[in-house]
């Protein structure tokens, strides 16, 4: 039975020179797999990501055909309703820890805060499960971690605290929206497989979003192809390289290859879609 | 970066003080400029201030004994240095009118104008920042246009001028409140000769000696004064406290903690706040720092014995040493001020204590 | 009509003339749309218009006493806005005052930004040790109360308008100079500055030439929003009677000689303080603004 399922999915932003639809009708499903949803910026991916968990502010409006989590609606759920699904039920991980971490509260506060009011727990119980949780991530010196502020860590140890507090509370579903795109290459290969290991172990849904659409393919089951807010395509990420859509293959021809040809590279006609 | 969590508390706090200590330094100097400011401006007065001493009748033997005496005769920077030391000990000259220490004066006006100002931003930050959110929180609405226009108006109302009105109205009007003076002539008397005096702020001093009449009577008189400074404390902290909160609001950890499912009045007031706190509290020092400038202003409306009287009436005296008496205190009190609220905010923000 | 907003509104300008004018037309499109800011613009030019025209609007003289109509309130016939004590029509006090005004607050317009420019941009351009000592200037000036230096610098020299301009300007010009050095640094490594300099450009005509007219837009800025408080401050001391003398009518000092009357004959002060606030609120209304449209990443929103 699917996790997530979403039903012509729009979104409007009212600005002063007019409306600007950001997304245009996304439909998809999701069960417990990986999805991935690569566009260049501005294709409407992030909203996408967003939408599910209703964070998207006014001017902005969500409307949809459909969109449910498990069998509950997401589009008429009250504020009341979201707020006790997001966290405990589906969680997000954003691009920088820099921006996305609380600069004046602990990494430990920051942790325990979601334990300690959503779900009750007392200071000692959160706390244990805080460094359980960093441990998972594969930090050392957990306990030195927690008391420390986000402007002290590594950009990767941040985005794995980041990992940590949304996993905490055990989702089902995990967005991750860019998780690695403000990391070092090298640190990315290991994040990445820090995440892969803590879906996979727990069994989650996850929605990738990304710019990089080897990167996607190589993590993801399924691919998902946006441009200016539509779907473009939907295909196997093992077979991506068969790709219909003029964009896609656009796209995978722009990416460099070892004897590969260096022919100039084919400028798309965006007419044409 | 390594990606090393902080070093331990210990080794946090050595560059702290290293920061204070770089801050006294600046704040010496910065108060050195002061004194040299009003030295200079000290000098330039037009009439000789050993005339206005000894008359204009004095022999140049007498004139000539005064100016050694008063140290005129001397290099400008020696006078200066002289100056300085004399500052610093705290002696700030002899008033003309008086003869009195000007430091002595100054310290008896000095604690009525702070209860004005203290109580003041109290009130303005009491409501400044519950507005200033309130307006952040729902921009465009109705509230927030209120908001903005009361607070753009208090900042474009000259405070004398709102103080008149405030007297008219409330006063001479309405009769809601005790008009100028701290308190009425029976109380004062009672104030002056039965009750000891600690601190030289009638509410504060009332209150320690027990006495709830004189309390009460110092409340009607200073609620007027204080409630009109709040309003234009208020308009200032409203004003940037929407900005702040404006600001943090579209940062990406507020949609972390949403995200985290916590209730919205947590967003606001507890992940938001603790960063609008950082750079409020140094608006919230500037805008104590301004009540006290405009004491000068508001005080001889409100007959009130603080130090903008002593200034003022120095002045239609021209009485120098007095006026640049309390204008060195003054600004001494900003500079403090200023520097108080630059250590707050780095104890405050984390960040700045890298 | 249409034709000129197209070729104002021309994506591909043709010229450079066509280019700047377009920007200015699409700048003042935005303002337009700010009503607050369009208020302001309004007062403003009320103000301008009305010192202009003082003479031509004014119903009276503002310096002719008439004892035997002391005192009348406002809506008597001929005097809407009443008389003062000494019979003087209010209405035409304040259209006159609003001369003095203006001409203040241009001083003060003209001398303080430039004084700030200069040091600012010297400071910013040369760097190391001038830089250190200007900016520790600056930043001595700029800790102090404005208002009671002011007060004391006109206090030694003498009440008189050109005196409290200059004490004014002395104090204002702070602000200025730190927001020209920000520019300036910003702008100093810059490709462009390197170019001029390797074609022989000597100092001063790189920094008035290219570093200052990058510095306008904040400094325009700042004078518009800093004009509500100068004239606060002008007000403040008219009112401790440290600006002009009587009989000119200066509204601070019109304010200051109606607080004897306040409470029966309350329109002699607040009318005066009415203009003050008015005036000051426009600046205020025109330059927030000017900074939404011209630096939206400041704006208050």
């Amino acid at each position: 039975m699917s996790l997530l399922e979403v039903r012509n999915l729009r979104v409007t932003f009212a600005t002063e020179t007019g409306e600007v639809q950001a997304v245009r009708g996304v439909s998809f499903t999701l069960g417990h797999e990986r999805l991935g949803i690569v566009g260049e910026s501005g294709s409407g991916k992030t909203m996408t990501g967003r939408s599910v968990l209703r964070l998207v502010r006014p001017p902005g409006r969500i409307e949809a055909d459909a969109m449910t989590f498990d069998g509950r609606d997401l589009l008429h759920a009250s504020e009341r309703e979201m707020r006790a699904l997001r966290g405990k039920r589906i969680g997000m991980v954003m691009q920088d820890p820099k921006y996305s971490l609380n600069p004046v509260m602990t990494i430990g506060r920051q942790l325990t805060e979601g334990l300690r009011l959503r779900d009750g727990l007392g200071r000692s119980d959160a706390t244990a499960k805080a460094i359980a949780a960093l441990e998972a991530v594969q930090i050392r010196d957990a306990a030195r971690v927690m008391e420390a502020y986000p402007h002290e860590l590594s950009g990767g140890m941040g985005q794995r605290v980041m990992i940590a507090m949304m996993l905490i509370p055990e989702p089902d579903l995990l967005i991750a929206d860019e998780p690695t795109s403000a990391l070092d290459v090298t640190v990315q290969a290991e994040v990445l497989s820090i995440l892969d290991g803590l879906v996979r172990d727990r069994g989650m849904g996850l929605i990738f979003i990304s710019h990089d659409l080897r990167l996607v393919a190589r993590f993801c089951d399924r691919v998902l192809v946006m441009h200016k807010g539509l779907v473009v395509e939907e295909i196997e990420a093992a077979h991506l390289m068969e790709a219909q859509h003029p964009y896609t293959k656009g796209l995978l021809n722009c990416l460099p290859r070892i004897g590969g040809s260096r022919a100039p590279l084919l400028v798309l006609d965006r007419a044409g879609f | 970066m390594t990606g090393l969590p902080a070093p331990s508390p210990q080794r946090r706090l050595l560059p702290v003080l290293g920061q204070i200590a770089l801050g006294l330094g600046t704040l010496a100097i910065t108060l050195l400029g002061l004194l040299l400011i009003t030295f200079v401006i000290a000098r330039i007065v037009p009439t000789d201030p050993v005339l206005s001493i000894v008359g204009e009748r004095a022999t140049p033997a007498q004139i000539a004994a005064i100016r050694e005496k008063l140290g005129l005769d001397l290099p400008l920077w020696q006078q200066f240095l002289i100056y300085v030391r004399d500052a610093v000990q705290g002696d700030l000259g002899r008033s003309i009118r008086t003869g009195q220490s000007v430091t002595a004066e100054i310290a008896r006006y000095f604690p009525a104008t702070l209860e004005l100002a203290t109580l003041g931003t109290i009130f303005g930050t009491l409501v400044g920042v519950p507005a200033g959110v309130l307006a952040a929180t729902r921009p465009g609405s109705i509230a927030d246009q209120i908001v903005r226009v009361v607070g753009l108006m208090g900042y474009s109302m000259p405070v004398f001028w709102l103080g008149l009105i405030g007297l008219l109205v409330f006063y001479g009007q309405l009769d809601w409140v005790a008009g100028p003076g701290r308190l009425d002539p029976v109380y004062d008397m009672m104030m002056q000769f039965t009750l000891t005096s600690y601190t030289g702020m009638i509410l504060v001093d009332a209150a320690l000696n027990g006495a709830w009449d004189v309390f009460a009577n110092a409340v009607s008189h200073i609620v007027l004064p204080a409630g009109l400074l709040g309003y234009v404390s208020m308009a200032y902290i409203s004003r940037m406290t929407r900005s702040f909160m404006m600001n943090e609001l579209g940062q990406e950890y507020i949609t972390t903690a949403r995200i985290k499912g916590m209730p919205e009045w947590r967003v606001i007031w507890v992940h938001a706040m603790k960063n609008v706190a950082v750079p409020l509290i140094t608006v919230i020092a500037l805008s104590y720092a301004y009540l006290l400038e405009g004491s000068v202003l508001t005080e001889t409306i409100f007959a009130w014995p603080g130090l903008g009287s002593y200034i003022t009436d120095a002045l239609f005296a021209a009485d120098m040493p007095a006026v640049l008496g309390g204008t060195v205190v003054v600004g001494v009190a900003f500079v403090t001020l200023n520097m108080a609220s630059d250590i707050l905010y780095r104890l405050v923000d984390p960040r700045a204590r890298a | 009509m249409t034709a000129l907003r197209a070729w104002l509104s021309d994506p591909n300008p043709a010229s450079r003339r066509q280019a700047r004018l377009g920007q200015a037309w699409l700048a003042w499109q935005r303002i337009r749309r700010n009503r607050l800011a369009m208020a302001g613009l309004v007062i403003v030019g009320l103000l301008l218009l009305v010192a202009a025209f003082a003479p031509l609007i004014a119903p009276h003289d503002p310096l002719t006493q008439d004892l035997s109509r002391r005192l009348l309130p406002p809506g008597t016939p001929g005097n809407l806005l009443g008389t003062d004590d000494f019979g003087r029509d209010i209405l035409s006090r304040i259209i006159f005052g609003a001369r003095i005004t203006l001409y203040i607050i241009a001083l003060v317009a003209v001398t303080a930004p430039v004084l700030g420019l200069l040091i600012g941009t010297v400071a910013g351009y040369f760097g190391g040790w001038v830089d250190a000592t200007l900016m520790r200037l600056t930043d001595i000036f700029l800790a102090f109360p404005r208002l009671i230096l002011a007060l004391a610098l006109v206090a030694v020299l003498g009440p008189g308008i050109e005196n409290a301009v200059l004490a004014i300007a002395l104090t204002a010009w702070p602000p200025y100079a730190r927001v020209a050095r920000a520019e300036t640094l910003t702008v100093r490594s810059s490709d462009y500055i390197a170019a001029i300099r390797l074609q022989g450009a000597s100092s001063p005509r790189i920094i008035a030439g290219h570093v200052v007219p990058m510095c306008l837009p904040s400094v325009i800025i700042r004078v518009t929003l800093d004009m509500a408080g100068v004239i606060l401050i002008a007000a403040g001391l008219g009112f401790l009677g440290l600006g002009v003398l009587p009989p000119t009518p200066e509204w601070g000092l019109m304010i200051s000689s109606g607080r004897k009357f306040l409470f029966e004959q309350w329109w002699v002060a607040t009318m005066p303080g009415l203009a003050i606030f008015i005036v000051s609120l426009g600046f205020n209304l025109l330059g927030d603004g000017l900074r939404d449209v011209l630096d939206p990443r400041s704006a208050s929103r």
